[in-house]
């Protein structure tokens, strides 16, 4: 027990300790990380007149918040093809969902490109999507098909015997407590793409970038601060998502009545 | 009170044939157990009845209403699962009155409703929990509850006790058996515990690998079995095959076993059952056999002893434990029994 609350506790701290430098770093007068300490705003006024890294990191931010929401929803269908319904490839499917996520990115990436070249698709936003959807939908049919699977079926079954027609349900039964499952499965697609770097570098066009992308361009110019800056607001803003979310999905368990 | 009839069902799953050419019919009103061994397809039946499942061929008829091609969600059947299935996302209340707003029952009077079945079951003022807060008897009155609210023609349950402890189960029982009574529904009722089935049941249906091979009422199949696995399943049984001669069963060892009931045509082989509790110590009954004790079980009220016979036939004998006396192992008794207690069954 105790051994497992340092355990816990260190790998807390090597988790937190770098992103609270860097938070800490964006308001650091020093361009250099030099201490002491001096609390300045500078950082982020220059963010502000940094169109690149604005522009890109509004990307991000939409291109996450697409990916959840189309991954999401094809993996949520997905998970209940594969769990609910017996169909011919059903196991081969299944198997077949699994590699990806195992396989490099650096990989995909190549494969991507090289496919999204020679079927004319391109790179760019519509690129960028539909690359980064491809990324997610695995985990999204894991993580919902994890959370269908303590779902039990008599619980449809037993509303369809008070007169729920089989879609009905659905929505009534199944889907508030698959719910949980479901928005963890969006925040999981949100991360892979906001955390896309590879992929998202050989799939963006000049025209649209980003986050990741243009700070790592930005890196090879030379670092400045004004990264630490907008990290910091993605952390926050990613983090107060996931924290309202967390609350939100908690009263909901899934589960057998038992 | 509405009348199930099943005609000539039959179901296969894949090349696996489940349930062969079932025909039988479900009084108004009556309390109905389909009992038989794992696998015999009992609970493919039940839902065949539900909904659940398509037969192959056959007709299921509620009421004077074929419903063999209406889904589950249009036969109002009150259905009760084994793992209770209660909505884990709902309160208890909102899980009674689920399928009354299915019916378009909604505000005062479902709540008046759902107070009413929440009386029946004796779970008055338990409306605003939730299942987890309720314990596994508990939760299967509010599963009944949730069944019986929509006044179903038919009451559907799938070995519904099985995952409660003893003593709660046989209190669900007689609860169960009230209100069957109470409110008049047509019950199946698919136990494999053979207890349940003759305390709970107007009528048993025994099957046997998809067929229904004895039904009536459980005294009934208990006294008169027609075949050697009705006789087994339902209570204990001791059997003894012969060869059908001068009105009685000529068994190997020469011993001729009188019987009361028509037997097979002489010189046929024929099997007799007799109950372990019908046999008694005695050197004057009608038929008699002599056996060896092997082993004594000692169960409170009842003592079992299994024997041996010299032909190595073996035989059970349970006796009342009237005066604490206990017959001694290695002790070799004769056992009698009267020719009414001997019952030719088919094998
Ligand atoms: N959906 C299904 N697909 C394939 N086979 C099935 C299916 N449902 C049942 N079976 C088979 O049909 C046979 C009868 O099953 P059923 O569940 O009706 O038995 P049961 O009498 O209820 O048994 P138990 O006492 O174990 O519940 C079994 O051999 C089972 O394997
Ligand atoms: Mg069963």
């Amino acid at each position: 027990m105790r051994l497992g609350h340092i355990f816990l506790g260190a790998v807390l701290v090597f988790l937190y300790t770098p992103i609270l430098v860097l938070m800490a770093m964006g308001f650091n007068a020093s361009p250099l990380y030099q201490l002491p300490f001096q609390f300045s705003t500078r950082w982020y006024g220059d963010l502000m007149g940094n169109e690149g890294l604005l522009t890109a990191g509004f990307n991000s931010i939409v291109l996450g918040v697409i990916t959840a929401l189309v991954a999401t929803t094809l993996g949520t269908l997905a998970a209940l093809a594969l769990n609910r319904h017996s169909f011919r490839g059903r196991s081969l499917l299944q198997l077949l969902l699994l590699p990806p996520i195992a396989i490099p990115w650096l990989i995909t990436g190549t494969a991507m490109l090289i496919f999204f070249f020679w079927t004319g698709i391109g790179r760019g936003m519509h690129a960028l999507v539909i690359g980064h959807v491809a990324l997610a939908v695995p985990y999204v049919v894991l993580v919902v098909g994890t959370g269908l699977k303590t779902i039990r079926t008599d619980l449809e079954e037993a509303a369809m015997s008070l007169g729920s027609t089989p879609v009905h349900a659905f929505f009534a039964v199944t889907l508030p407590l698959l719910f949980p499952s479901i928005l963890g499965a969006a925040l999981f697609a949100f991360a892979v793409s906001l955390d896309q770097f590879v992929v998202s570098y050989f799939l963006s066009s000049p025209g649209y970038v980003t986050l990741p992308v243009q700070i790592y361009s930005a890196i090879r110019k030379g670092f400045t601060p004004e990264i630490n800056a907008i990290s910091t607001l993605l952390l926050l803003g990613s983090m107060s998502v996931i924290l309202i979310f967390a609350r939100f999905a908690r009263p909901q368990s899934p589960g057998a009545s038992k | 009170m509405t009348e199930v009839h099943i005609r000539s069902i039959a179901k296969s799953f894949g090349p696996v044939p489940v349930l062969h050419d079932i025909t039988t019919q479900f009084a108004p009103g009556s309390f109905t157990s389909l009992l038989g061994p794992s696998g015999s397809g009992k609970t493919t039946l039940l839902r065949i009845v539900a909904g659940f499942v398509t037969p192959d061929r056959g007709a299921v008829t509620i009421g004077t209403r074929d419903v063999t091609a209406v889904p589950v969600w249009g036969r109002n059947i009150g259905m009760m699962f084994q793992s209770y299935a209660l909505f884990p996302h709902m309160s208890v209340a909102r899980n009674i009155a689920f399928g009354l707003e299915r019916r378009g029952i909604r505000g005062a009077e479902a709540r008046a409703l759902v107070d009413q079945a929440l009386e029946m079951v004796r779970l008055t003022g338990f409306g605003a929990r939730s299942p987890k807060e309720l314990s596994g008897g508990q939760q299967q009155r509010v599963a009944l509850a949730r069944a019986l609210v929509i006044k179903p023609s038919v009451l559907l349950l799938d070995e519904p006790l099985s995952a409660l402890d003893r003593r709660l189960r046989q209190d669900m029982q007689v609860e169960l058996l009230r209100i069957q009574r109470e409110t008049g529904l047509t019950t199946i009722f698919v136990t494999h515990d053979q207890e349940e089935a003759l305390t709970l049941s107007d009528r048993i249906a025994i099957l046997d690998r998809g067929r229904i091979v004895q039904s009536g009422k459980p005294a009934e199949i208990y006294e008169r079995p027609q075949t050697r696995f009705a006789a087994e399943f339902l209570g204990d049984s001791n059997f003894l095959t012969g060869t059908v001669e001068q009105g009685g069963v000529r068994l190997a060892d020469g011993t001729l076993v009188q019987s009361a009931h028509p037997l097979p045509a002489p010189g046929a082989k024929a099997t007799l059952a007799i109950r372990p509790e019908k046999l008694q110590v005695s050197t004057t009954a009608p038929n008699r056999l002599t056996a060896r004790i092997v082993t004594v079980i000692y169960a409170g009220p009842v003592l079992s002893y299994l024997l041996e016979t010299l032909d190595g036939t073996r035989l059970k004998l349970f006796q009342a434990n009237r005066d604490g006396t206990i017959l001694a192992q290695g002790a070799t008794i004769t056992l009698g029994w009267s020719p009414e207690h001997a019952i030719p069954v088919a094998e």
